[in-house]
């Protein structure tokens, strides 16, 4: 049973509710627990209306579990609290951002509590001098790169997700990015951590120093673990210096071989532009369907090209990287000169949402990464695939780290449709293993990809992770079904 | 016959709601309240429930509903373009059919609808409240801004005019033969609170020999009433406001009021009958007055030693019609203004209709960020297209302790503009 000297339960059982506090008894959680999670975060901070179970059963999966209680703690100390009731009475805990995943993580698929970080959402501190910020986990990314660049400082990791993610749910998953080519993904500036263990010790991971290597190096082992092995409560983030100025181009090719040799020479005259974005001629297609955006016939590709860093360089780097790809069947080239045109050239990339939805009312997003040069090979197997099963599947994606989006674009209602497009997604996973990839990049295993994960990881090494998972939580109370189902 | 659509006119468009969460980054309650409840995404999940019979409206769920300014950010900031804000408003109406009106919304349909019922209210309510509501006609949208419990929370409100605009001025202005000649929908701020606003707009439009009328029997747009879900509130007004405005040809309808014009462009240009004409025709003052070639006019203006810092807010009810570039266009052009642009223009003022009535703390709170915005741009007037903007405005200013002014940008212009 749980100790209730150290909760406070006595004063929890004691006190007298007042009127107004709504308890309803879920299937796994009966009243006495709801009290003493209500005295940990107090009582505005528990709910079990079915109007908040509701809200907090979905993510960007669109799939639905209601959990049987949601919490809102603000502190390390209390959601310790809440691990160490949890694991005494052998309920899950979900630990949830903003709940934009494309993979489930943050999903109740077993119901229990849903432990969302909304009101942990200050930025600690940005130190200047040591180019080291530290946040609480609910901090929307966006918002901290604003607050860090108002101070001529910067953080890369640029989730598309961006205005609306956590940072704890960008560590958890180790999202990426367009800038990620250049400047790496969010654990290459993670350097610590605070956490509380899935048994309800609060403990630190790294610190603020650059260096640093007593012990192992848990803060990277909780980078992408999907919140499966601790609750992280605060980060502490490495800063670079904000570049001067950047510039954009977009170029389009009449074949995609040409757009990934181009992608492969920039890199190869020891270029590194802080983006490059492609779009496959499906894409083009259906943006050229949906929308009114000048997209000439002839190409068949497109690279988005940004490269940042002093004022005078920009311009001659541009003209640089327009020279070294001119020969590889260039259909267009236009360079943008200020910030408005720089973002119409965006524009082409981020209709492409909304046109696929035109086309065709459901997708599945898959975020397959290859080596670099295996990109053109890669688009070629998936057009295979498309072709085999009948069903449209459109490419794009971060070309400098081979990471593509992998569009599987379908109709649910029409019989049979999802049913190949499930087939359609395993021959992709396939595909790009065969290459040396991997079946994400960016958005982790959640419960979506998690059946696929014997392709990809061998039993022994699949053992090796449970293993860890299974010492650090063995009673399996937090996020568990996640990444492994038998867990 | 004038007809809202259902809850249940709105299923696919509640379907396209893809779950991701991007509308967290624009709704303001969300912004004010950190819970999903509040944002756009969690009322579509909620009405998509309450239409699958997964759960009813008990209070939790209404008050989440409760909970939108009916601003539309969300729906601009959507890659798939779900109307929360329509979703939200005919889930309202849902809630006051099965439920009957809230105490609030019977208040709204209650003025609107009847009008004897005027005196008793009156006579009810405060000393401040019975000052308002003996200036404010029976019909009048104000009255559903300014019940009791809004009066008493330490607001400060514009003076009330003791001869609304349309009883000052004539039903029809002849302009010049050739010129176009549109109706005044003035909506009901500028009628009671800022008749200054229409003596510009009239100027504006004198000044470009348009031939105007402001038909008398036009009455409020309704959308306090969409806001509170008194259905068959809107439906009536909107029925008035057809027979008022087509009376004589006209080639548009001009609004100086955003909420007005999305009143007349969205809510009836979506309604089920004749009132959709209405929307067609509507066009916002500032749109007219730049194809007008205004701004020509004003670049021969001579220009003034000693310009007044303005900047620019963008009324939710315009901005996600996609009308940004011209108020700001005209405000540019007035020779008396150094035009500078504030941070987060876009963001919503808090007021949200009868939003603030219901949650005068987070609309404090939406309106705080706004007013340090005003602030940072070192502005001396921050100029709207809106009674309601520039009400809230001024509002959250002086909480903050500011001193600056906000204005409506007819009311610079026609200084500007020479007398004629
Ligand atoms: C439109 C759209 C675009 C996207 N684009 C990208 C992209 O370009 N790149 C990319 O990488 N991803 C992208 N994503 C996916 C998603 O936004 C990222 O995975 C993001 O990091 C999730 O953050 P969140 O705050 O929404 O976390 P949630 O979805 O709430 O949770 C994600 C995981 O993190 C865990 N978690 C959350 N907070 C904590 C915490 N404090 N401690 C421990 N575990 C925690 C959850 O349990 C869950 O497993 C996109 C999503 C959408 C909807
Ligand atoms: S932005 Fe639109 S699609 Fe996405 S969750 Fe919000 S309402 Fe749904
Ligand atoms: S209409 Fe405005 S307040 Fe309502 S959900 Fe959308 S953004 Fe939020």
């Amino acid at each position: 049973m749980f100790d209730s000297a150290t909760l406070r339960l006595e004063r929890a059982n004691a006190n007298e509710r007042e009127a107004d506090f709504v308890l309803k008894e879920t299937q796994m959680i009966d009243t006495r627990i709801i009290r003493i999670l209500a005295d940990i975060v107090g009582k505005e901070n528990v709910s079990t209306e079915k109007a908040d179970r509701l809200c907090y059963s979905y993510d960007a999966t669109q799939q639905k579990f209601l959990p049987d209680v949601v919490v809102h703690p603000q502190t390390a100390a209390e959601i310790s609290l809440i691990m160490k009731m949890a694991n005494a009475e052998r309920i899950p805990v979900f630990p949830r951002g903003a709940g934009s995943g494309f993979t489930g993580g943050s999903l109740p698929t077993r119901g229990g509590i849903v432990l969302a970080t909304e009101r942990m959402n200050q930025i600690i501190e940005i130190d200047t001098e040591n180019l080291v910020a530290t946040v609480e986990p609910g901090v929307v990314t966006e918002q901290f790169q604003q607050a860090v660049e108002k101070v001529d400082l910067f953080y890369p990791p640029d989730p598309a997700s961006l205005k609306f993610s956590t940072l704890g749910g960008n560590v958890a998953e180790c999202a990426g990015g367009p800038r990620c080519v250049k400047y790496g993904v969010t654990k290459d500036f993670i350097i610590g951590l605070e956490i509380v263990t899935p048994q309800g010790d609060i403990i630190t991971t790294g610190g603020p120093t650059m260096k640093g290597v007593v012990g192992y190096d848990l803060t990277k082992l909780i980078c992408g673990s999907e919140g499966t092995l601790a609750i992280i409560t605060r980060i502490i983030i490495k800063l670079l210096p904000l570049p001067e100025a950047k510039q954009t181009m977009l170029v389009l090719f009449d074949s995609i071989d040409g757009a990934a040799q181009a992608v492969s020479n920039i890199i190869g005259h020891r270029i590194i532009p802080a983006t490059l974005e492609f779009m496959d001629g499906r894409t083009l297609d259906c943006v050229r369907q949906a929308t009114d955006l000048q997209v000439p016939e002839a190409a068949q590709a497109v690279l988005i090209i940004e490269v940042d860093g002093d004022k005078e360089f920009l311009a001659k780097q541009a003209q640089k990287i327009a020279d070294i790809i001119q020969p590889l069947g260039v259909v267009e080239t236009r360079i943008a000169r200020t910030a408005a045109e720089s973002e119409a050239l965006w524009q082409i990339r981020r209709s492409v949402s909304a046109s696929l939805r035109k086309v065709n009312p459901d997708k599945f997003n898959e975020d397959i990464c290859v080596p670099r040069s295996k990109v053109p090979e890669m688009i070629r197997k998936v057009d295979a695939i498309s072709e085999k099963y009948g069903i449209s599947i459109v490419n794009f994606g971060h070309a400098g780290d081979g990471n593509i989006h992998v569009n599987v674009m379908i109709d649910k209602k029409v019989a049979g449709e999802a049913e190949k497009a499930e087939k359609a997604i395993e021959e992709v996973f396939k595909g790009a293993l065969e290459l040396g990839g991997t079946m994400s990049g960016e958005h982790g295993v959640g419960i979506a990809k998690a059946p696929y994960i014997p392709l990809e990881i061998t039993e022994k090494a699949a053992d090796y992770m449970k293993a860890i998972k299974k010492a650090l939580d063995p009673n399996n109370i937090l996020n568990p079904g996640k990444i492994f189902l038998d867990q | 016959m004038a007809k809202l659509k259902d809850l249940e006119d709105y299923r696919d468009e509640i379907e396209q709601c893809v779950k991701c969460g991007a509308c967290r980054a624009h709704c303001p309650v969300f912004g004010a309240e950190r819970r999903e409840g509040r944002v756009a995404r969690g009322k579509v999940a909620l009405s998509q429930a309450v239409l699958e019979g997964e759960i009813d409206f008990e209070a939790k769920v209404m008050e989440d509903l409760s909970q939108c300014l009916l601003c539309g950010s969300c729906c601009a900031g959507c890659p798939n373009k779900v109307p929360t804000d329509e979703i939200v408003a005919a889930a309202r109406r849902r809630i006051a059919k099965e439920k009957g009106l809230s105490t609030f919304g019977k208040g709204v349909a209650a003025i609107l609808g009847r009008p004897r019922l005027m005196n008793s209210l009156a006579k009810t309510g405060g000393k401040l409240s019975a000052l308002i509501f003996k200036k404010l006609p029976d019909n009048s949208g104000l009255r559903l801004r300014f019940p009791l419990p809004y009066l008493e929370a330490g607001r400060t409100l514009p003076y009330f005019t003791d001869q609304p605009f349309r009883e000052r001025c004539p039903e029809r202005i002849e302009g010049e033969p050739g010129k176009p000649t549109v109706a005044f929908f003035t909506g009901c701020g500028i009628n009671y609170m800022y008749p200054a606003v229409g003596e510009a707009f009239l100027k504006a439009l004198k000044f470009l020999g348009v031939t105007v009328i402001i038909p008398k029997d036009q009455a409020c747009c309704g959308l306090p009433a969409v806001s509170a879900g008194a259905t068959a509130t809107v439906e009536a007004l909107a029925e008035q406001n057809l027979t008022a405005l087509t009376r004589e040809p006209v080639d548009y309808i001009l609004t100086a009021c955003a909420s007005c014009n999305a009143g007349l462009v969205k809510v009836y240009g979506d309604m089920k009958g004749d009132c959709a004409e209405l929307g067609i025709k509507t066009r916002d003052i500032f749109v007219f007055l730049l194809e007008q070639g205004l701004a020509e006019n004003l670049a021969e203006l001579p220009s003034v030693t000693n310009p007044v810092r303005v900047t620019y807010h963008d009324p939710c009810h315009l901005r996600t019609q996609g009308i940004t570039k011209e108020p700001r266009d005209i405000l540019k052009s007035l020779p008396q203004v150094e035009y500078v642009e504030m941070e987060n223009a876009g963001t919503c003022c808090g007021l949200g209709g009868t939003y603030s009535v219901y949650h005068y703390d987070n609309s404090k709170k939406i309106g705080a960020k706004k007013a340090g915005h005003i602030s940072a741009s070192g502005a001396e007037l921050v100029a709207t297209d809106c009674p309601g903007c520039i009400m809230q405005l001024q509002d959250s200013i002086n909480h903050a302790g500011g001193k600056q002014r906000a204005v409506h940008i007819l009311e610079l212009l026609s200084e500007a503009l020479p007398e004629i």
